[in-house]
């Protein structure tokens, strides 16, 4: 159980739900290391996945963990919805709600749109990602692989490289990170980084990457998200590349045991070179796709597991 | 175990339960005429390691190491709340079920829901020849049409009574004691006092990109 109804932004989950959401993960990697990689845990209950924006790891993995946790799932999509007939979004989740959903998972555009879906039902609401607001399952994720790779927060130093401004991923991890007692750096050109980085809670922000380097123990790379960029904040990739992509080069000034992550999809060549994206010590990208998938799993099963008034043995 | 406040009375001291493993011990390799194609499956905790002294006993009797495995039914669980505790069982089977005689072992048999769950979970992990079911304890109040195939010793009891069987590994003494529960109390096992040690995880399995190329791999653009 956690102490929230809905997981809508990080902020809201207290040290002991983190741990609680990563401790039952473990359980879960147990089942997906099965032959019959599926419980009966969830049995019964409906999932809607509504995703009003692309979306491949995210929505592939919460509809695998909804199905090995024998959940009934639907799909919504932007485009095959009576969203395009000019359906308001409090009218869909109310159209669904009647009929009989035990949870939404919601991805859109518009920061807010979550939170929106919590006051039209009673059903549970995750947040899948909305704007450029929030994303709690990939800071989950995040937070379960670094845990599992390095085995604690305490006093970790985590550097988040590239584009602050526009990542929602940015503001779930980085009060996460500070809930669990890591130590983060934000390290972006200016015209990456937010208007009051300070809000989100980070320990330092440099422009720096290769002064950065040698102190982290955790080195995030984020995506440049060119259907989100306005305006030129940087004269071409390359230049980007350059100063803040994590490039060969750039290996020797890394720790030895220092992990790379990444929340994909990689633009390789941009913000990491494929030289590190596949480095067989630093890169656990690909573990953190595994993680997404148990994460969200352990999240599902918190939100909606177990009988209301059990009586035990 | 320091809240003996509400204990009413001991059944079984512990030498009693190590006679009745002994005895269980016995009755087992006697059904499955030894210990050939035998595997002892505990439900955790407190089945687990009861599982693990029965495994000891039927080596000192037979001379035959029987595979032991443990099984976490959380998963299964359909009439219980999430649970609070962030403790990790995880299930370890380590040894093919098909076609084995499967014995799976608890402490304390109440409604049968515990061992329907785990009868669903033994299914997933394999296809066993038979399951058979041993308990240190039979207190009645089925609810399920399931019953013990090795009993340690029948305990009547009330609704209202919660029975425990204790174990030196995880409560520090061995005995079975009947306790009063106030109305609407849980009667389900007692909680272990030690936290389980994380330390104990798997590595995360490695996961490297398995694309192969032929074309050199640095500065793409």
């Amino acid at each position: 159980m956690l102490s929230k109804k809905h997981l809508l932004r990080t902020t809201d989950l207290t040290y002991d739900d983190f741990m609680q959401i990563l401790q039952t993960a473990v359980m879960f990697e147990n089942v997906n290391e099965r032959r019959i990689k599926k419980v009966p845990a969830l049995r019964g209950r409906t999932v809607v996945n509504m995703f009003f924006e692309p979306s491949t790891r995210t929505r592939g993995s919460f509809e695998l963990a909804e199905k090995r946790l024998s959940c009934d799932t639907m799909n919504m999509g932007g485009s095959t919805s009576s969203t395009v007939k000019g359906e308001s979004l409090v009218d869909t989740i109310q159209t669904l709600d009647a009929m009989k959903v035990d949870c939404f998972v919601v991805r859109s555009k518009f920061a807010g749109a979550p939170y929106k879906v919590t006051q039209c039902t009673d059903a549970c609401v995750i947040d899948a990602g909305d704007g450029k607001h929030q994303h709690p399952t990939q800071a989950l994720l995040d937070l379960y692989t670094i845990w599992r790779k390095k085995g604690s927060f305490d006093g970790l130093r985590v550097g988040i490289v590239g584009d602050i401004a526009h990542s929602r991923v940015c503001g779930s991890l980085v009060p996460a990170l500070k809930i669990l007692g890591a130590n983060v750096t934000l390290i972006a050109p200016q015209t990456l980084l937010p208007a009051r980085p300070d809000i989100l809670g980070a320990d330092a922000v440099t422009a720096d990457l290769d002064a950065a380097l040698p102190e982290l123990d955790v080195v995030y790379m984020l995506r440049v998200q060119m259907e989100r960029l306005e305006g030129a904040p940087f004269p071409s990739l390359r230049e980007y590349n350059m100063l803040y992509g994590l490039t060969q080069d750039r290996d020797h000034l890394m720790r030895p045991d220092a992990i790379i992550c990444h929340p994909g999809p990689i633009n390789r060549g941009v913000e990491l070179d494929s030289y590190m994206a596949d480095h067989p010590e630093r890169s656990v990208i690909l573990n953190q796709v595994y993680a997404g998938l148990c994460v969200r799993m352990s999240v599902l099963y918190l939100l909606l597991g177990g009988a209301e008034n059990g009586i035990g043995d | 175990m320091t809240d003996n406040a509400n204990v009413k009375y001991q059944v079984m001291d512990a030498d009693d339960v190590e006679r009745s493993i002994t005895r269980i011990a016995h009755q087992i390799l006697e059904a499955n005429h030894g210990a050939q194609n035998v595997a002892l499956v505990g439900i955790v905790t407190r089945g687990d390691v009861l599982a693990r002294r029965l495994a000891r006993r039927i080596e000192e009797i037979e001379g035959v190491k029987v595979p032991v495995g443990s099984l976490d039914i959380t998963f299964y669980r359909d009439d219980v709340p999430v649970s609070l505790s962030p403790d990790i069982y995880n299930s370890h089977l380590p040894f093919a079920l098909d076609g084995t005689n499967i014995v799976l072992v608890d402490d304390v048999l109440y409604t049968g829901r515990t061992i329907r769950c785990a009868l669903d979970a033994v299914m997933d992990y394999g296809r066993p020849a038979t399951v058979q079911l041993a308990v240190l304890v039979d207190r009645g109040h089925r609810e399920l049409p399931i019953r013990a195939d090795y009993v340690g010793k029948n305990v009547p009891s009330s609704r209202s009574e919660a029975v425990h069987l204790l174990l030196d590994e995880t409560d520090g003494e061995t005995c079975v004691r009947i306790y009063d529960v106030a109305p609407g109390g849980h009667v389900g096992a007692k909680p272990v006092n030690q936290a389980p040690i994380p330390s104990g995880l798997p590595e995360m399995p490695k996961l490297p990109n398995r694309y192969k190329s032929d074309i050199p791999v640095g500065g793409d653009r």
